[in-house]
């Protein structure tokens, strides 16, 4: 059981690693809008064909 | 008619009987409600954006009026620009913008891809949780002017925020919240997994110096969970004692405080029992519903947005006989400036020149025009709707009379008086209970083994305020506001969620939230020869003339292809004014008769008489005779008579207290099955009916959504308002019902009732288990071990009975409810 005095303060330093990272992101915006990013998905530099641009008939 | 039978291609609602209007989108024709919607959707499809109407899951705002690009005008002189916006690096510049209309993601889509498309726009970033976007754009390219009049093209109508610290203090706030719950949920997670060996060597025996050191990692774990995370409960425990006044901080502050202390002293001894677990995920779950509570508050926004819809950002000041536009905030006292008909004014003044019409409704409730001669005051705010008016200011910045009531609110909001006190008899309950039970123990140990007093007292401290206290509540309120969130009811402060489940009565303002508050033209008869579309068109282009509401009814629904000339206002009966070359009246019937020979044929289709209560009949006629009637009319929401209906099933009547029209007030209310109703009342009154129901012990929901309904909503035990309503109405709701459908609300008051049941329940829980356990375990009948594996359990237990909350089970399928129903009414 020795082995827990290395693994517990490495799984520490773990832990800090991904909070560190956490902050970072945060800190950059990543957190600050959850919503719209998904959108960009569908967002492409093409333009429409005619065709695409076809709404559906009752707007949801 | 078949475009009658589909509602608008752009915002979803009905069309209005007799209208044919239709948008041009890829080729085939749409019917639309308005103008400004079939705008916003030929402008939307045209510049190849029409994917917006596929990804969209919220209908549109309705656009009402058409573009105004005149409106932004003061937006492209680029010295005023340079002023109000920010500088970036390479000569751009940066500005924050409020969208008002944006609702979803697929509306923030629209808004980033129509500037984006613009030469000169660096970079866009547009967040749906806050209906703002900060717009990067070279100055050499593209002007502001140019950006907004795109914004409002595609129907979301922006305001520019000048250096708005407030947006930028929030979007911190969240960073900070984020940074602690993240702490705290990793930390809760660590100790948790040291907490389970330590369980287990209690029951299995364990090596000491494992034991110490796993005890050890603990407290190092938990050291930021308790200093960083826990921090805002310090703070806000520290706020109210130096108050003289105890919040649900204080408590919780005590809790976490002694437990960790404890278990510090503990595990540094060696000796005792640490509750590092304990400590960490109460920080977590507590932090976690503040964090959810947060955003949804700066998601209803703050009192100075609401400042920003409300008074414009430039004046046309006139200064030496020099007319230019500049910031409101220059404005002085004794400037002079001008309002043109259907700006607002920029500061509080005096009319010097022209015979003003305002809207005042912002300031009283009161939708008529409100004549202003030369020498009458004019207020911040306020609408002017007719004749171009000359102004000398008299009160600029905090002193006009919206500052006023702004910073009331800010105030108001500030101390939430209201949700206080409910906290404040919860926290002082327990707190009272708590202490007093550590009394005793500590006075029993005492008599019997005074070096064991201390310990015990610790204990039961430790044990009973994390666990019953903490983990109860907020786990529940935290589920209970997720789940609304996700049904588009968001609760601004948690405490109302509780005052939600004792209601007994509701009150409505009528216009706005039973209705939809937009005077429409609901039905047009067309007599003779004109075609609906004919006698619309030349509705509007007279009307076009007016700023009174009715003339903006008409702009909206109106073709403004037409100009009319030799407009003349009857002041109280209508318009007179030549289209196309023919002389028209419109207006009441009387006035527009009086044009052609009194004996024309009268319309055979006389409007029928309880028509005339709520809806206002206009009529067009030339010197022939009438030509149309037009019905004008405020909606009634398709599903007010069910909300009210369901709120009455669930023991809550309501009422109407509005500053409209007896006669409108009472079909209203006739038509939703309301029976108690009020009308004409002014803020005050309505003020004075709520106090009167509070004071015969009754618990009220107040619905509202315009600013002369702020201080009913203040008042009120729990303050709904709606998503679209005024701003400053929104600041000071508790709830806000952002996809305005009246349905939610029954329901969210059924899961206020649930939510108060599982609290109930946890508490019970909670309590019972360490009313059991702990005298057993003082007295050596548990092993550590078992109690400690309880503790968990227990917290468990207490955890998923909350989450039971934040799956959305429709409430009817439970078949104990109605009868606790009956149980609680009778």
């Amino acid at each position: 059981m020795e082995i827990l005095f290395i693994m517990i303060p490495l799984g520490l330093v773990l832990v800090g690693l991904g909070l560190w990272a956490f902050f970072w992101a945060t800190g950059s915006g990543q957190f600050d809008d959850l919503d719209s990013p998904g959108w960009s998905v569908l967002d492409d530099d093409r333009k429409p064909a005619p065709g695409d641009q076809q709404p559906p008939d009752e707007p949801r | 008619m078949t475009a009658a039978d589909r509602p608008c291609f752009h915002c979803g609602e009905p069309i209005p009987r007799g209208l044919v209007l239709h948008a041009r989108i890829a080729g085939r024709d749409e019917p639309v409600c308005c103008h400004g919607c079939k705008a916003v959707a030929e402008f939307i499809t045209g510049a190849g954006l029409g994917d917006y109407y596929r990804y969209r899951d919220t209908a549109s705002t309705r656009a009402d009026e058409p573009p105004r690009p005149d409106r932004w005008a003061a937006y492209d002189r680029p010295e005023l620009v340079e002023r109000l916006t920010r500088a970036e690096p390479d000569g751009a510049r940066s500005i924050t913008v409020l969208l008002e209309g944006l609702r979803c993601a697929a509306c923030s889509w629209l808004a980033d891809k129509a500037l984006s498309l613009q030469s000169g726009v660096l970079s866009v970033s547009v967040n749906p949780a806050t209906a703002r976007a900060r717009l990067v754009w070279d100055p050499a390219k593209v002007q502001l002017g140019d950006l907004l009049r795109v914004l409002e093209h595609v129907g979301l109508r922006p305001h520019p925020l000048a250096g708005e610290p407030s947006e930028q203090v929030a979007l911190l706030e969240r960073r900070n919240a984020l940074k602690r719950l993240a702490v705290a949920g990793f930390g809760s997670m660590q100790v948790m997994m040291f907490a389970v060996p330590l369980y287990f060597g209690e029951a299995n025996g364990m090596d000491p110096t494992m034991r110490e050191y796993m005890r050890l990692v603990s407290m190092l774990v938990s050291i930021p969970v308790a200093l960083y995370a826990g921090w805002p409960f310090y703070q806000g425990a520290w706020v109210a004692l130096r108050s003289r006044s105890v919040s649900m901080d204080v408590p919780v502050s005590i809790g976490i405080i002694l437990a960790f202390v404890a278990s510090v002293w503990h595990a540094l001894t060696g000796r005792g029992e640490v509750y590092f677990d304990s400590v960490t995920m109460f920080v977590f779950f507590l932090g976690l519903g503040r964090y959810i509570e947060m955003v949804a508050r700066h998601r209803a926004g703050s009192v100075a947005d609401a400042l920003a819809r409300l008074a414009p950002m430039t004046a046309r000041r006139v200064r030496a006989g020099v007319t230019e536009d500049v910031q409101a905030v220059e404005l002085a006292i004794g400037d002079e400036f001008l309002v043109r008909s259907g700006e607002v004014f920029a500061a509080d003044g005096v009319v010097l020149e022209g015979d003003g019409r305002v809207d005042e409704s912002m300031l009283t409730g009161e939708s008529a025009a409100i004549a202003k001669p030369p020498g009458a005051p004019v207020h911040q705010g306020t609408h002017n709707l007719a004749a171009p008016l000359r102004v000398r200011v008299t009160a600029v910045a905090g002193n006009t009379v919206l500052s006023g009531i702004v910073a009331l609110l800010e105030r108001a909001q500030a101390e939430r008086p209201r949700l206080a006190k409910a906290a404040d008899r919860a926290a002082a309950w327990f707190l009272g209970r708590i202490l007093v039970g550590a009394a005793i123990v500590f006075a029993v140990w005492w008599f019997v083994d005074p070096a064991r007093a201390f310990p015990a007292t610790l204990a039961v401290l430790v044990v009973t305020c994390p666990c019953a206290l903490s983990l109860a509540t907020p786990t529940a309120l935290a589920a209970a506001t997720a789940a609304l969130a996700r049904r588009g009811v968001l609760v601004a402060h948690t405490d109302a969620i509780e005052a939600l489940s004792k209601a007994t009565h509701v009150l409505w303002d009528k216009t706005g939230t039973l209705t939809k508050g937009l005077v429409r033209v609901e039905d047009v008869r067309a007599f003779g020869s004109v075609t609906s579309g004919q006698a619309l068109a030349w509705a509007a282009a007279l009307e076009q003339m007016s700023e009174h509401p009715i003339g903006r009814a008409f702009a909206a629904s109106g073709a403004a292809t037409q100009r009319a000339s030799e407009v003349e206002v009857h002041a109280g009966r209508g318009l007179e004014g030549r289209v196309e070359g023919r002389l028209l009246r419109i207006g009441t019937r009387s006035f527009v008769g009086e044009l052609a020979d009194p004996h024309a044929t009268a319309p055979t289709e006389q409007p029928a008489a309880d028509d005339a209560a709520t809806d206002s009949w206009i009529h067009l006629g030339d010197d022939t005779g009438m030509l149309a009637a037009f019905r004008l009319t405020d909606p009634l929401r398709p599903e007010a008579g069910n909300c009210v209906a369901g709120l009455a099933a669930l023991g809550l009547p309501s009422e109407i207290v509005s500053g409209d029209e007896p006669g409108a007030v009472a079909r209203i209310a006739a038509r939703c099955g309301i029976e108690r109703h009020a009308a004409r009342l002014t803020p005050q009154d309505k003020l004075a009916r709520l106090k009167a129901l509070q004071a015969s012990g009754a618990v009220v929901v107040a619905v509202g959504d315009g600013i002369n309904d702020a201080p009913l909503l203040r008042g009120a035990d729990v303050a709904v308002a709606m998503g679209r309503g005024s701003a400053l109405a929104q600041t000071s709701a508790d709830l806000i019902l952002v996809r305005e459908s009246l349905d939610d609300l029954p329901h969210t008051v059924q899961l206020a009732r649930r939510t108060q049941r599982v609290i109930r329940q946890n508490l019970g829980w909670a309590i019972a288990y360490n009313l059991a356990a702990l005298p057993l375990a003082a007295l050596g009948f548990v092993p550590p071990w078992l109690a400690a594996i309880g503790m968990s359990l227990s917290s468990v237990v207490v955890v998923l009975n909350a989450m039971r909350l934040s799956r959305g089970s429709a409430p009817t399928r439970r078949p104990e409810w109605p009868a606790t129903r009956e149980a609680e009414a009778a």
